[in-house]
């Protein structure tokens, strides 16, 4: 890092990196498989998802066939957006992240590394696949079946001894705190994954199984799963992104080491026990959400951590909000992790929870962090890697950048205000009674009154995929090596003293 | 920070750290729940699914009704009005996999059977609105042409008694054969409803020369809740 800060200009950066590849034998070949996939995926499951959007205001969108049903295409929008956008940013930008942090390159050659991206992108179409054609365990955000499951886990296991591997090979004294929340967050799945989908296959021939828990047992083995994809596969893994790019793209040094110490120990020490908190008042005994909600309660201050922490590196560098639209991604995207980890917890007490459960608010819930959090950080992380990796001084266009961030950010705000007005009030219609003590509204009056909510919720969805079009426009034009004469977001750099930035 | 040192310093450290930390919580709710023995309080009536009603359960499954439509009454006044007596654990016991959902796009499925006729669930599933004008629910259609596979489905019970659902002898040996008999029309099913009471029986669909997957799904659909006769208990008894 120290070259590009004392030369101060974008081709003197080029120009380091390129000396710094041949030099270390970084493989940046996956990053590249895995940062096109990213974005591929991500437009895909943005279109999937303001599909479904509209076949919820619209069903004839059901189009009368199988494999077009909101049931069959749900599932493909969750783990299209989850696994595959998501899944494919974490491998691009843990595996960058490690080379550079671990002066080293990837542990286990090339072979193994295209072994990966090929892998993991053989277990997402073979999980789209059976969706559409009904092959699927029905469990939330775990629905690819028995023999899926089974590559998944041979996939991530390489993932892991590649990613551990480089670590061990490091050639840097200290493992850097990005290298911590990636690490948490591939172990972790691995255990997740593993425990949760412990099923029976009813023949090795074919593709239904069994799960082998079941009712109370099942429910609660697949909610630890179900809310820690959310705590470590989202978050965990997608801290590990705001540790390195964040830093990196603002030049400034992690606001506090001791912070980050504190806020990652208890961060995945109190994630795990969360899950309870999607069974309240169920048939789950009463201790096991009493606990499920006070840790989710307590989970707020480590968010809260990793958040103050990721804000904070932007100080002394505040005017980069102004001047640079790839952090103001990276800011909000904090800023909405700081808020649906606010919310979170809120929604975790129990008695907020019988008014939002099997509501919409859930449903905004997750999508100010999927959308706000996880896809803006991506957005960011990717905006910062794409002119690295192909060798560009810069990126085409930042005023495009800035109309993705502009666009997409009111998108959000128009899905989760929806989900928040339709959520809250389906939940208070379900419970409204009228004045001689009968039950105010019928089921199908509160889908009615839905209607107008799931076409703003829409319009949101659209929104947001128009954003992330014009990335796709904008990437492509810097990686064909184009670059927009924007005067206004071109001023050099004033040089700043070499800053303690993670090491490249 | 010389603690903290060795982790950051040592890659082993770091990995089984990490590990200890995350499993800690897992493990102290997830291992009582299969110990404790209150967790699941047992109650008369719940029994494994007929071979036709795991039929319409696979088909749930595959579907994926989850998406849109809980099985778990909540113990609220309003919920218990509008979907009747609230979820217990022991109904749930032999559902590989829970089924409880957590979105309500649609109604609560958990006590729906028995609510409408099956002539209108027929209808309904081949094309909700037909029914419910403001419904938006996809249409189902194609499970009215689509005959069930019995061969073979023995397997299917085979495999939730390897797991601890208990299906007996009788009941394996007669899997197939009740898949066909519980959706034909005259058919002799005096032993199937003893060995799995309260099952409906006769032509589902309103096709009585198949048994098609709509058979199966309303087989499912008319014994979710019905197992246990709430006549026979009261609030009382149902307070842990």
């Amino acid at each position: 890092m120290a070259a590009d800060v004392a030369t101060g200009t974008v081709a003197g950066t080029v120009a380091a990196d390129d000396r710094l590849e041949a030099h270390t034998g970084y493989n940046e070949d996956v990053v590249r498989l895995f940062t096109l996939a990213a974005v591929f995926w991500g437009v895909a499951a943005f279109t999937v998802g303001v599909f479904i959007a509209l076949q919820l205001a619209f069903p004839v969108l059901n189009l009368d066939l199988e494999y077009t049903t909101f049931g069959r295409l749900r599932p493909l929008h969750t783990s299209a957006a989850i696994f595959a956008f998501g899944g494919n940013a974490l491998f691009a930008t843990s595996l960058y992240t490690v080379q550079r942090t671990c002066h080293a390159p990837l542990f286990g050659g090339r072979a193994l590394a295209l072994f990966i991206f090929w892998g993991y992108q053989l277990f997402i179409v073979m999980a789209a696949l059976g969706y559409v054609f009904g092959i699927t365990q029905s469990r939330e955000y775990a629905e690819p079946e028995w023999y899926v499951d089974l590559w998944l886990t041979i996939v991530w296991v390489c993932y892991l001894v590649v990613f551990a591997g480089t670590l061990f090979k490091r050639r840097e004294p200290h493992i850097y705190v990005a290298n911590w929340f990636f690490l948490a967050f591939i172990l972790t799945i691995a255990v997740l994954h593993i425990v949760n989908n412990l099923a029976i296959p009813v023949s090795l021939l074919g593709t239904k199984s069994y799960s082998l828990f079941s009712g109370v047992q099942d429910a609660l083995t697949q909610w630890w799963y179900g809310h820690n994809a959310v705590g470590f596969f989202l978050t965990a893994g997608f801290l590990g992104i705001m540790y390195y790019f964040v830093p990196k793209r603002a030049n400034r040094p992690i606001y506090s080491y001791r912070l980050s110490i504190v806020h990652f120990w208890s961060l995945i020490f109190l994630y795990i026990w969360a899950g309870p908190h999607h069974l309240h008042y169920t048939a789950l005994p009463d201790w096991a959400q009493t606990l499920g909600m006070v840790f989710s309660v307590m989970l707020w201050m480590p968010s809260w951590g990793g958040m103050i922490n990721g804000i904070m590196t932007l100080s002394g560098a505040w005017d980069k909000l102004r001047t640079d639209p790839v952090i103001r991604l990276m800011v909000v995207s904090i800023a909405f992790y700081g808020m649906s980890t606010f919310e979170g917890p809120l929604m975790s007490i129990r008695q907020v929870n019988g008014l939002s459960h099997y509501t919409d608010w859930t449903v905004g819930h997750v999508h100010s962090g999927a959308l706000g959090w996880v896809a803006f950080i991506s957005f960011g992380a990717i905006y910062y890697l794409v002119p690295k990796l192909w060798k560009r001084p810069e990126l085409y266009s930042l005023r495009l950048v800035s109309y993705h961030f502009w666009i997409a950010t009111v998108g959000i705000v128009l899905y989760i205000s929806a989900m928040w007005v339709s959520g809250i009030m389906q939940g208070l219609m379900w419970r409204a009674y009228d004045s001689l003590g009968f039950l105010e509204y019928s089921f199908i009056e509160t889908v009615e009154a839905m209607h107008p909510f799931y076409l703003i919720r829409a319009l949101g969805g659209i929104l947001f995929l128009i954003g992330a079009l014009i990335m796709v426009y904008n990437l492509w034009r810097t990686i064909r090596g184009d670059i927009r004469v924007e005067e206004e977001y071109r001023k050099p750099e004033p040089v700043a003293p070499a800053a303690a930035a993670p090491a490249e | 920070m010389s603690l903290h040192d060795k982790a950051e310093k040592n890659v082993i450290w770091l990995v089984a750290l990490t590990l200890v930390t995350v499993s800690i919580g897992g493990i102290v709710e997830l291992v009582p729940l299969h110990t404790i023995d209150s967790t699941i309080e047992p109650v008369d009536g719940v029994r494994p699914y007929s071979p036709l009603e795991l039929y319409g359960r696979d088909i749930y499954i595959r579907e994926g009704c989850y998406n849109c439509h809980s099985q778990m009454i909540r113990p609220f006044r309003d919920e218990v009005e509008r979907y009747g007596p609230y979820s217990l654990a022991a109904e749930s016991m032999y559902d590989h996999p829970f089924q409880w959902g957590s979105k309500r796009t649609g109604p609560d499925l958990a006590r729906v059977g028995g609510r409408y006729s099956n002539d209108w669930h027929a209808l309904h599933m081949i094309d909700p609105r037909s029914v419910v004008p403001a419904s938006i629910m996809p249409p189902y259609g194609f499970m009215a042409e689509r005959e069930i596979e019995a061969d073979g489905f023995r397997a299917h019970l085979e495999a939730l008694e390897f797991i601890g659902v208990p299906y007996t002898e009788e009941m394996l040996a007669a899997a197939e054969a009740d898949l066909i008999a519980q959706a034909t029309p005259d058919a002799d099913t005096r032993d199937l409803l003893e060995r799995y009471p309260r099952a409906v029986v006769g032509d589902l669909d309103g096709n009585p020369d198949a048994v098609t997957e709509l058979d199966a799904i309303i087989a499912y659909l008319q014994i979710l809740g019905r197992m246990v006769d709430f006549a026979d208990y009261s609030t009382e008894d149902l307070i842990q």
